[in-house]
């Protein structure tokens, strides 16, 4: 008996201090909520960044005058849409139903390349008008912010790729589903940093 | 796999909500589309105060989080959940820290060399 399958057939009236090691999906999704969170921490970073430096505009165009909310709202809604998506891809994983994950991952992922047209469009736009990160403080300190979550949401496109790809050819092991549900963590987390985003960086514009 | 999950602590996004399955999903669409739709309001209205403004988008926000960490993220105080919430509770207040603490050394700064504020200005 390997040690996991102890740890698999060790019920709640064993004591804590004699149970086996926890299994490999609960310590690999431990692990990757920790690499979230420390994600987190580099955004809030960033955050910090912008609060301290959106005053400084160089004479350049303020907060108030660059955004435009109804973009920002279209934006906000294809990221919460893509979350949901992701979930009920995340469920067929579970249920090992190939239909309807590529169905909704593949929802997932064109909500997600949506988002990043609709902020290339917009950064493509102030860069244009002369708005660009060399501008001022201000605006090196928001393109660094929302640009590092643009980042983030392509990587993680390219990471949703992989894992069409993987179950395609490996079908749904362990292993994979694994993969996907610490991809599934990483795309909810996504949209909690957004929350962020479009609150102080859009919202709190003024 | 259930008695396991029990007996060993689970990992994020696994827990009772997943019994829930598609429904959590939706529920937290359902909370969460009327407070981004409220965030939008809040700041293009004159209905509000201005100044408390800030403070309601504030708070929206942080409800907003704990919908998307309660029903997309699945975390929760279930007894087998103490290790993913004792790191989100560190990750938080590290969080806060790094945030609300440069936002106060860089007020305390700006405040504290005043004649030079307006040399600051000249630079920027």
């Amino acid at each position: 008996m390997s040690v996991g399958e102890q740890a698999l057939s060790a019920g709640p009236d064993v004591p804590l201090s004699l149970r086996g090691p926890a299994p490999v999906r609960v310590v690999a999704g431990f692990g990757f909520w920790l690499f979230i969170l420390s994600d987190i921490i580099l955004f809030a970073v960033l955050f910090a960044t912008y609060s301290v430096l959106s005053g400084s505009t160089a004479g350049g165009p303020t907060t108030a005058e660059l955004f435009d909310k109804k973009h920002v709202f279209l934006e906000t809604m294809c990221l919460l849409a893509s979350s949901v998506t992701c979930g009920f891809g995340s469920l067929a994983v579970q249920r090992t139903d190939a239909r309807a994950m590529y169905f909704w991952m593949g929802v997932t992922f064109l909500l997600g390349v949506t988002f990043l047209t609709l902020e290339g469009r917009e950064f493509a736009g102030m860069v244009a008008a002369g708005a660009g990160p060399s501008h001022s403080a201000f605006l090196s300190a928001f393109f660094t912010l929302v640009g590092t979550h643009g980042l983030h949401v392509s990587l993680g496109l390219v990471w949703l790729l992989i894992m069409l790809l993987q179950v395609t050819t490996l079908g749904f092991q362990p292993m994979v589903g694994r993969r996907f549900f610490a991809f599934g963590l990483f795309w909810h987390a996504l949209d909690i940093v957004w929350i962020g985003v479009f609150t102080i960086v859009y919202l709190g514009a003024r | 796999m259930d008695l396991q999950l029990q007996a060993q602590g689970a990992a994020p996004g696994v827990d009772a909500r997943d019994r829930l399955g598609a429904r959590s999903y939706l529920i937290g669409l359902a909370f969460a589309v009327p407070l981004t739709a409220a965030s939008f309001w809040a700041a293009t209205t004159s209905f509000v105060y201005a100044p408390a403004v800030p403070v309601l988008l504030a708070a929206l926000a942080i409800a907003q989080m704990g919908v998307h960490v309660a029903f997309f993220l699945h975390i929760s105080s279930a007894p087998d959940q103490t290790n993913n919430l004792l790191a989100l509770a560190f990750g938080v207040f590290v969080t806060g820290l790094i945030v609300f603490g440069s936002m106060m050394i860089m007020a305390h700064l700006n405040h504290n060399m005043m004649s030079m504020d307006q040399l600051m200005q000249m630079q920027r």
